[in-house]
C-alpha cells in the first residue's frame, strides 16, 4: 500500500489568507507530491520484481484527490482507495489522523508492506510513516535510499545525518522513500487509459472507526518577514557595538 | 473605455505571479508554474489532463535542457524520440492493434502542444512521423500496416513524408516523379525537395505520378531506405527545425514493389490532402506550445529586468502587451482545439476548419514569439535565450502545410457555407453548461469575422475575380 498526498504547486506564489488562519488553496494548482511518487513508483518496481502481489494506493482529502490516485494507477498501481475528507476535517487533517487512517486501512486490507514519500513538501512534518508504524507496531525504515526484500525480511539503507545505515526489518513494515530511492517513471498513454478501468474506492473515515479530531490549533500563519535592508560598518568594533544594539549578542 | 477594463484585469493577474524559484527536484515541471489564465488544462477531461501532464514532464525533462544543444549542433535526438515513443507518443492516433496508441486528434494536439514546449523543432518531427503512421495505417493493407507501424510506432523506424518537390510546392498536384509500371515494380524516377528527416530516416511515404496529369494520376508508395536508385542531397542549413535533418530525395530508376503502394493507383493525392488536415492541426499545435512557453519566458523577464527605476513589470504598456499576448494564445488554443475535434468527427467543415486553424494560429503564436523576444530587449536576441530559437523554430510553421492554397480552401467554405463552422459550436456543446464553450463560441464569432473581414477585404477580392471567372 502507498500513500500519496497531493501538496499546492511549489512555484505559485502562496498567499496567506487574510484572517491569518492558513494559506490561499482555492483554485490553486495541486500536484502529487515528489516523494511520494518516489513511493509510488517503488512499489510498482516491488510488483514487477514480483516480490509483491498488488499495489495499492490511498489518498485522504477531499474530490480532487482522485486525480492524484488516478496519476498513480496510471503510473502501475493495481486499485485505489480514496478516503474522502473535506472541509473543516480537511483543514485540521495531520500526519496522526492520517496515520490513524492508514493503520485501520492497513489491517483491513492485510497489507505487508506500507511505503510512503518520507515527507510532505507543504508542511514537512516529516511524521506520518513513523507514526503509523506506531499505531501498527510495526518496524520502521525511514529516509530508504535503498530497499531489497529478502528472505527473512527487508534490508533498508536510510539516509541519515552521518552518512548510510543499514537495517535489517521483518515483515509487515513501513518504509519512507527519501529522494535517491528511485526516479519516478512517465506514465505512458496506454497505462493512463488503462488506468481509467482500475477501480477507486470511496471510504469515509468514520466507516474505518476512526476519530479525526485535531489535537492542534493552528494559532496564526504568517508570511516570513520582508527583508530588510542591511548596513554596512567600517571597523569589527562598529560590529560589534551595533549589534550589541540590537540585542544580538 | 472597454477594451482597457478586461486588459488591465488580466495585466494585474500576469503580475502578481512570482518567477520560478529554484527548483527542489529536477523533475519539477514547467506546467506546475503555469499561470492559471493560460492555463492548458482549462476544458479537459481527467485523462486528457494526465496525458498532457506526462507530455509536459517529458517535455521539461528530456527536451528542454537540451534544446539549445539540438538547435546549435544540428543532433537528430534519435534516443530522445524512442524514449518518447516508449510513451506512446510514436504514433499517436495509430490504431492499438499495429502498436499505436489509439487516441483521438484532441489528446494529439494537447501532446504535441505540451511536447513543443521542450523542443519545437523536435515535436515537428514527431509530428510528421505520427503523420506517415496514420497513412500506412488507414490506408495500407493488413500485410502493409503489419509490417511498417509497429516499427514506426516505437520508433524503430523513422519516418518522412515526401510530396513537395523543387517545382511544386503549393501546387502539389502538379508533381513530377514518375512511377512507371514495369511487372510487380515502379520505376521511380524524380527528386523531392525539402524532406523533412530525408537521409537519416528510414521509412519515406512517397507522393508520385502513376497516371495522368493532375490529382487523379498521383499514387502514394513507401519506399524503404537502402532501396538501390534512392538518394540523398546535401543537408540544407536552415534558419530553425536545426534538430531535424532535410534533404532532396533523389529517385533514379528506384525499383518499388507493388504491394507498397498505398491504397488504389490514383488514391494519393486524397491520401496526402487527408494527411495533411491532421498535419495542419499537428504544426498549429506545436506553433501553439512555443508560443505559451514564450509568454512565460516574457513574464519572467520582465518580473526581474529593471529600467528606469522599477521593473518591466509596473509598466502599462508591456502589462497590456503581455495580456494581449496571453489573450491570443488562449484563442488560437480553442481554434485548434475545435479544428481537432470537427476532424475527429468527420465534419463536413473539418478541412475549412483546419486551414483556418493553421493560417491564424501559425501566424498569432509567431506574432506572440516575435513580441516575447523583443520584450527581452538585447537578450533576446542572443541564443543563451531560448526565446529566440522559439521564434526561428516557428517562422516555418507559417509557410509549409499549404499558405496560399488554404486561402482557396477557407474562402472556398465560407462562401458555401456561411454559417456551418459556427453551428459546429452550437451542436458540440452536451447536456452540461460548459462556459467554455460558450466563450469558444463567442471567441469564434468573432474570429470569424475578424477573418472575413481582414482577408476578405484585403487579398480575397482579387482572388475572388480569378476564381469566378
Amino acid at each position: 500500500m502507498s500513500k500519496k498526498k497531493s501538496f499546492l504547486a511549489i512555484e505559485l506564489q502562496i498567499r496567506v489568507k487574510p484572517d491569518h488562519s492558513g494559506v490561499v488553496t482555492d483554485g490553486v494548482k495541486h500536484s502529487m507530491n515528489p516523494f511520494c511518487e518516489i513511493a509510488v513508483e517503488e512499489a510498482v518496481k516491488l510488483k514487477e520484481k514480483k516480490l509483491m502481489k498488488e499495489v495499492v494506493v490511498v489518498s485522504c482529502g477531499p474530490q480532487q484527490s482522485q486525480e492524484t490516485i488516478r496519476t498513480a494507477l496510471a503510473m502501475g498501481a493495481d486499485r485505489g482507495i480514496h478516503v474522502e475528507v473535506s472541509g473543516k476535517d480537511y483543514e485540521t487533517l495531520g500526519p496522526l489522523q492520517v496515520s490513524k487512517i492508514l493503520a485501520a486501512l492497513a489491517k483491513k486490507e492485510d497489507a505487508q508492506l506500507i511505503i510512503l514519500g518520507k515527507q510532505a513538501i507543504d508542511d514537512d512534518c516529516n511524521q506520518t510513516g513513523q507514526m503509523t508504524a506506531a499505531l501498527l507496531d510495526w518496524p520502521q525504515g525511514t529516509f530508504a535510499s535503498e530497499v531489497s526484500l529478502e528472505k527473512d525480511g527487508i534490508k533498508v539503507v536510510r539516509e541519515i545525518d552521518g552518512g548510510l545505515e543499514t537495517i535489517k526489518i521483518s515483515t509487515p513494515a513501513v518504509l519512507t522513500a527519501d529522494l535517491r530511492l528511485n526516479t519516478p517513471r512517465y506514465a505512458t498513454l496506454p497505462n493512463i487509459m488503462k488506468a481509467k478501468k482500475k477501480k477507486i474506492a470511496n471510504v469515509k473515515p468514520a466507516d474505518l472507526g476512526v476519530d479525526l479530531t485535531s489535537r492542534l490549533e493552528v494559532l496564526r500563519v504568517d508570511e516570513p518577514p520582508q527583508r530588510q535592508a542591511g548596513m554596512k560598518v567600517e571597523t569589527v568594533d562598529d560590529l560589534v557595538s551595533k549589534l550589541k544594539d540590537a540585542g544580538k549578542v | 473605455m472597454a477594451v482597457v477594463g478586461p486588459l488591465s484585469r488580466i495585466a494585474r493577474i500576469g503580475s502578481t505571479f512570482c518567477r520560478n524559484n529554484s527548483l527542489i527536484f529536477s523533475r519539477s515541471s514547467q506546467r506546475r508554474g503555469i499561470v492559471s489564465c493560460i492555463d492548458p488544462s482549462h476544458g479537459l477531461t481527467d485523462e486528457q489532463k494526465e496525458f498532457q501532464k506526462v507530455a509536459f514532464d517529458f517535455a521539461a525533462n528530456e527536451m528542454a535542457p537540451h534544446m539549445a544543444d539540438w538547435d546549435q549542433k544540428e543532433i537528430f535526438p534519435v534516443e530522445t524520440m524512442r524514449k518518447a515513443a516508449q510513451l506512446g507518443f510514436g504514433g499517436i492516433y495509430v490504431q492499438p492493434d499495429v502498436g499505436g496508441s489509439g487516441l483521438s486528434r484532441l489528446d494529439t494536439s494537447i501532446i504535441f502542444e505540451a511536447l513543443s514546449t521542450g523542443c519545437v523543432s523536435t515535436t515537428a518531427y514527431i509530428s510528421i512521423h505520427n503523420m506517415c503512421a496514420w497513412m500506412i495505417d488507414t490506408f495500407g493493407n493488413n500485410e502493409q500496416r503489419e509490417k511498417f507501424c509497429p516499427d514506426l510506432c516505437s520508433m524503430e523506424k523513422f519516418a518522412s513524408y515526401c510530396l513537395t518537390e523543387p517545382g511544386s510546392g503549393s501546387d502539389a498536384a502538379s508533381l513530377l516523379t514518375s512511377a512507371q509500371k514495369k511487372g510487380d515494380h515502379y520505376i521511380l524516377n524524380g527528386s523531392k525537395a525539402f524532406i523533412s528527416g530525408g537521409g537519416d530516416t528510414d521509412v519515406y511515404v512517397v507522393m508520385c505520378r502513376t497516371g495522368v496529369k493532375g490529382p487523379k494520376g498521383i499514387s502514394c508508395l513507401v519506399v524503404e531506405k537502402g532501396t538501390p536508385g534512392l538518394s540523398f542531397g546535401k543537408k540544407e542549413k536552415k534558419v530553425g527545425w536545426n534538430s531535424q535533418p532535410t534533404r532532396a530525395v533523389i529517385f533514379e530508376d528506384c525499383e518499388v514493389p507493388v504491394t507498397n503502394r498505398l491504397g488504389e493507383e490514383g488514391q494519393g493525392f486524397n491520401i496526402a490532402m487527408k494527411g495533411l488536415n491532421g498535419g495542419r492541426i499537428n504544426i498549429a499545435s506545436c506553433s501553439l506550445g512555443a508560443a505559451h512557453a514564450s509568454v512565460l519566458l516574457a513574464r519572467d523577464h520582465l518580473l526581474v529586468r529593471k529600467q528606469f527605476g522599477e521593473a518591466l513589470a509596473n509598466n502599462q504598456y508591456l502589462q497590456f502587451k503581455l495580456a494581449e499576448m496571453a489573450t491570443k494564445l488562449v484563442a488560437s488554443r480553442l481554434l485548434v482545439r475545435e479544428a481537432a475535434k470537427a476532424l475527429q468527427e468527420n465534419h463536413p467543415d473539418a478541412v475549412s476548419l483546419c486551414s483556418m486553424a493553421k493560417l491564424f494560429v501559425t501566424d498569432e503564436c509567431f506574432n506572440i514569439c516575435n513580441q516575447a523576444l523583443q520584450m527581452h530587449g538585447g537578450y533576446g536576441y542572443l541564443k543563451d535565450y531560448a526565446v529566440q530559437q522559439f521564434v526561428r523554430d516557428i517562422r516555418v510553421h507559417q509557410i509549409l502545410e499549404g499558405q496560399f492554397v488554404l486561402l482557396f480552401v477557407k474562402m472556398t467554405a465560407i462562401s458555401r457555407t456561411k454559417t456551418a463552422s459556427l453551428d459546429l459550436c452550437r451542436n458540440q456543446r452536451g447536456d452540461e453548461d460548459d462556459h467554455l464553450q460558450k466563450s469558444a463560441d463567442g471567441i469564434l464569432m468573432s474570429l470569424f469575422s475578424w477573418i472575413t473581414r481582414t482577408f476578405l477585404q484585403h487579398h480575397m477580392w482579387s482572388l475572388c475575380v480569378y476564381w469566378l471567372t
